[in-house]
């Protein structure tokens, strides 16, 4: 079993040195979809995080007897089956929540943040480890989600979980919110901005041009 | 690895016996979580309908919702009240062939292709139903948007036609902008406005934000920078309020259907 370093590698590297979102640019799609509000946000990072988590963990479980050919398609399976029973227990336990990410949960089976750790980690390593991967990249997906529907929701509605911050002036208050950043391209020119600010603070991220 | 992970038959067991365990754990969790998703939907729906009745206080809803609310079904076409249906299921009678007309395009004012035979319609009761005295008819209305489907109830007075409340439940369209159909600001401007003109025909009219007058009966301001949710919110609104929609049944309220109950 890994030493506490490693450990600590795997579970903390993915949030700013090995971003799965800013260095391996994967999972845009849904970056872009849910993160008009922060509790949508939320519930959708910590889906995300429990389906890495465990679909990372069963694929090194059997990645010993997984044969090579068909590899893509049992990931795939073991994947969409986590998918549809967290979508099933959020149904079934947070209703109102399951209803606004309709279908977002869903599309966790087509987050490439998964399929990715699955091939490239858990193919490789043990299971606990695996397990400490998926949640250490579900909290790397999580920080660039939960910053950019930060500054979507405070600047594009004035509220942060769904909590007033600045008056809107339509309800009498003083803000003008900024319809842009309501829009899925505003999280485009959000997430490249933190990609820059990551890479000018971390210049080892900068690709060779 | 070891090399023989890719022969054939070690590839068709792990996949098959891979396939049953998963397919297993699926169809366990569908089954075992059905009646809590099914009990959900049930309260999440009458919920909404409480909401838009102003009924909704404290957390009771099922309790709340026996007391004040009656649940009745309507021949859109006839506008009388019918027997519930067998295996009746609103969302999935309206779009069975058998259960529901298709329309046509000229017809399909709120572009939802077709239209079910019968819906349900909601009688509430300030003071409990056994007291016949009704404040309220709760109608589920819903329309195309700029993205998706839009769903609502619309409460409306005994009298079949003063506005009482309106209110969005479901819709898929952009949050913040067209999203704020939902917006209990904005659809608060419905109340007290008259769905049904002098004649009978629908009436309402979503204007462009900032130029509904305060003292029209039939004008609303649409939602800024969402100018296709507007419209869809005023196309759901011609359509129920129209022949193919609940005015056969409105005009019987009109005329005191429900004074006998």
């Amino acid at each position: 079993m890994a030493n506490a370093k490693e450990i600590k590698t795997v579970l903390f590297g993915p949030v700013f040195a090995n971003n799965p979102i800013a260095l391996q640019v994967l999972g845009i799609c849904s970056a872009l979809a849910v993160t008009t509000k922060m509790d949508k946000a939320l519930v959708m990072c910590i889906a995300l995080t429990l389906v890495t988590a465990f679909s990372n963990f069963f694929i090194s479980l059997i990645r010993n007897h997984i044969p090579s050919s068909v590899r893509i398609i049992v990931q795939m399976t073991i994947i969409a089956s986590l998918v549809i029973v967290v979508d099933q227990l959020l149904k079934a336990f947070a209703y109102d929540v399951a209803k606004e990410l309709s279908v977002f949960v869903g599309l966790i089976i087509t987050n490439c943040i998964v399929m990715g750790r699955a091939e490239a980690f858990a193919m490789k390593s043990a299971p606990g480890i695996s397990f400490l991967d998926g949640i250490g990249n579900g909290l790397g997906y999580s920080a660039v989600l939960m910053t950019v529907a930060f500054i979507r929701e405070l600047g594009g509605s004035g509220t942060l979980f769904g909590v007033e911050v600045m008056p809107l002036v339509k309800d009498g208050g003083w803000y003008q919110p900024m319809g842009l950043l309501l829009m899925p391209p505003s999280a485009f020119i959000i997430i490249a901005g933190l990609i820059w600010l990551l890479r000018t603070y971390r210049t080892e991220q900068v690709e060779k041009a | 690895m070891s090399s023989n992970n890719d022969s054939i038959s070690k590839t068709l067991i792990v996949v098959i016996s891979l396939c049953l365990v998963c397919a297993v754990i699926v169809s366990t969790a569908a089954v075992q979580l059905r009646p809590q998703q099914t009990a959900n939907k049930l309260l999440d729906s009458q919920k909404n309908v409480l909401a838009v009745t102003g009924l909704l206080s404290g957390s009771d809803v099922q309790q709340l919702y026996n007391k004040h609310i009656e649940e009745r079904f309507v021949d859109l076409d006839t506008g009388s009240f019918v027997e519930k249906p067998a295996n009746y299921d609103y969302r999935k009678f309206m779009k069975d062939p058998a259960q529901s007309v298709r329309l046509s395009g000229d017809e399909d004012l709120a572009s939802i292709k077709s239209r079910a035979n019968i819906a349900p319609v909601y009688l509430a009761y300030n003071n409990g139903v056994e007291s016949g005295e009704l404040s309220a008819i709760v109608l589920p209305i819903h329309g195309y948007g700029l993205w998706s489907t839009m769903h609502a109830f619309l409460a409306l007075g005994a009298d079949g036609t003063t506005i009482q409340g309106l209110n969005y439940y479901e819709q898929g369209e952009t949050a913040g902008l067209g999203g704020e159909v939902q917006n209990p600001k904005w659809v608060a401007q419905f109340e007290g406005k008259k769905l049904l003109d002098q004649s009978g025909a629908p009436a309402i009219k979503v204007v462009k934000p900032g130029n509904a007058s305060a003292d029209s009966a039939f004008e609303v301001d649409g939602l800024s920078g969402a100018t296709l949710t507007s419209n869809g919110v005023q196309h759901t609104f011609d359509f129920w309020a129209g022949a193919k929609g609940f005015a056969p049944f409105l005009a019987k309220v009109r005329d005191g259907a429900l004074n006998n109950g």
